[in-house]
């Protein structure tokens, strides 16, 4: 039997007696982040694809929304900031070894595209929509012409992003939950669904829909597969990850995690998403609504529970 | 030049000197402490094995939280201290999640606060208040590259062990037992 007990009482605010560094400014940005991601990488490579006719919503109606998306939640890692007034030093060096540094940069990059992409398309919510100055209009026609490099950017930066947002926690070795390589991929996934789920949503073609509820299951399919490969990847772990793991599997957060995250995050919405491809009428905003559902709650209960997963010494 | 701390459990009582020294001497905010004391209880009545500790941060070779900060806030001193730079930090708390130690906490300023090895003092040839006011001596610091400096001695001659190696972050804070 061990038991151990901090005597000086050290009560150190947000560090003791759970460390809670990171409440609910981090998994709202994290799950924003990959939502915008999502929909920047599938409006990239539809675009790419030739495809903005056959999917309207994917390539110009739903990118409008990401900078709002982005925004939001850079407004909440705002937030997060203790010593906010110095938030401008994250842009005055480049920290090869620090995923937030990466990340930092990558916002930086991927707003102000999503913007120029969502200028470009602001008509398909606005169709009256006009710019008020002539060099606005001449800028809107410049920037037309590099659409297929930006194309290229957003799928190639949305990948960035919504890796960046598993490796952020990753990267942490203090923190065993967090601790391992296939939280990258799997909030990739998670994003990518996010994504998708909110094109089907907003998209009024049924061509469109279905394809989408397509993706989005096959990317139900390897996000599952993510979850239980990095539960397997904890139990053939050291102890700490194995402590770790025990918050999904019996410990505090199981249920939670296998009702929220796994039944109506995922499978739930996927028996949906199958019952609608067989032709059965399902309304769209069910299985949308669960898998957002399902995609803010991997972030929540990964930010939390990894902040309760320590090392033992 | 390279900074090491060592206590030794055998003597430490965790009468909380050092954390009382250490909140003095660098003004740390009420309620808040950069250094602590841990008991440890291993065994089944009437077998009992209590070890005390008195942790701060380790000042790690490897350090994750210099590793992981975005603006170079944290970062290594002259013999290996690791120190925040207070107007450079943003208080983003990557740090506080980085350390296996949890040494760090946020200072009510707003930038992360964390021990210095008092290098203030240090650099004035004294040792670092926790260490001077021990009552019953039971620890040393000094230059790990000076054979002769206090914490060398005395890691030549004790069994020791550091906190978590298996986490890879090096530390420089070693526990005689």
């Amino acid at each position: 039997m061990r038991e151990e007990l901090i005597i000086s009482g050290r009560m150190n605010h947000l560090i003791d007696p759970v460390l809670h560094a990171w409440g609910w400014e981090i998994p709202v940005y994290l799950f924003l982040g990959g939502l915008a991601a999502g929909l920047l990488f599938f409006a990239g490579l539809y675009y790419l694809l030739g495809k903005e006719n056959e999917f309207p919503a994917a390539v110009k109606k739903a990118p409008v929304l990401v900078p709002i998306i982005l925004s939001l939640g850079l407004f909440a890692l705002f937030l997060d900031l203790h010593h906010k007034l110095y938030f401008w030093r994250l842009y005055t060096t480049i920290r090869i070894e620090s995923p937030m540094s990466w990340g930092a940069w990558t916002l930086m990059a991927i707003t102000p595209l999503s913007m120029v992409w969502a200028a470009l398309n602001i008509k398909e919510w606005f169709p009256n929509w006009d710019w008020k100055y002539q060099w606005i209009r001449d800028i809107e026609t410049f920037v037309a012409g590099y659409k297929k490099h930006m194309a290229w950017l957003m799928v190639i930066l949305g990948v960035i992003l919504g890796i960046y947002t598993g490796i952020l926690l990753s990267a942490f070795n203090a923190r065993p939950l967090w601790n391992t390589s296939i939280l990258g991929p799997l909030f990739l996934a998670s994003g990518l669904s996010a994504g998708s789920a909110l094109i089907m949503l907003i998209s009024k073609d049924h061509h469109e829909r279905i394809t989408f509820a397509r993706i989005d299951l096959i990317v139900i399919v390897v996000e599952l597969f993510f979850i239980i490969h990095m539960l397997m990847g904890f139990q053939a772990s050291t102890e700490v990850q194995i402590e770790a793991s025990k918050l999904f599997l019996g410990g505090d957060l199981t249920a939670p995690f296998w009702i929220f995250v796994v039944v109506l995050g995922l499978l739930v919405p996927a028996g949906l998403e199958i019952m609608e491809l067989l032709k059965i009428k399902i309304p769209v905003i069910v299985p949308v609504v669960l898998i957002l559902l399902g995609s803010f709650m991997l972030r929540w209960l990964m930010t939390y529970g990894g902040q309760m997963s320590r090392y033992l010494y | 030049m390279r900074y090491a701390m060592a206590i030794d459990t055998k003597k430490c009582v965790g009468c909380s000197d050092c954390v009382v020294a250490c909140q003095t001497e660098n003004n740390v905010p009420i309620g808040y402490c950069r250094d602590w004391i841990v008991e440890v209880t291993d065994g089944t009545y009437p077998k009992l094995e209590t070890e005390i500790r008195s942790e701060r941060c380790n000042h790690c070779d490897n350090s994750p939280c210099v590793r992981c900060c975005p603006t170079g806030a944290s970062h290594y001193a002259e013999g290996g201290i690791v120190l925040v730079t207070h107007d450079m930090c943003i208080g983003c708390s990557a740090c506080i999640e980085s350390c296996p130690y949890d040494a760090r906490f946020t200072h009510p300023d707003g930038y992360v606060d964390k021990c210095t090895f008092c290098l203030h003092r240090v650099d004035k040839g004294m040792e670092p208040a926790c260490v001077s006011v021990c009552p019953t001596k039971c620890m040393y610091f000094g230059d790990l590259d000076d054979p002769n400096s206090p914490v060398s001695k005395v890691l030549t001659t004790r069994k020791y062990k550091v906190l978590a190696p298996e986490a890879g972050t090096k530390p420089n804070v070693y526990y005689l037992i």
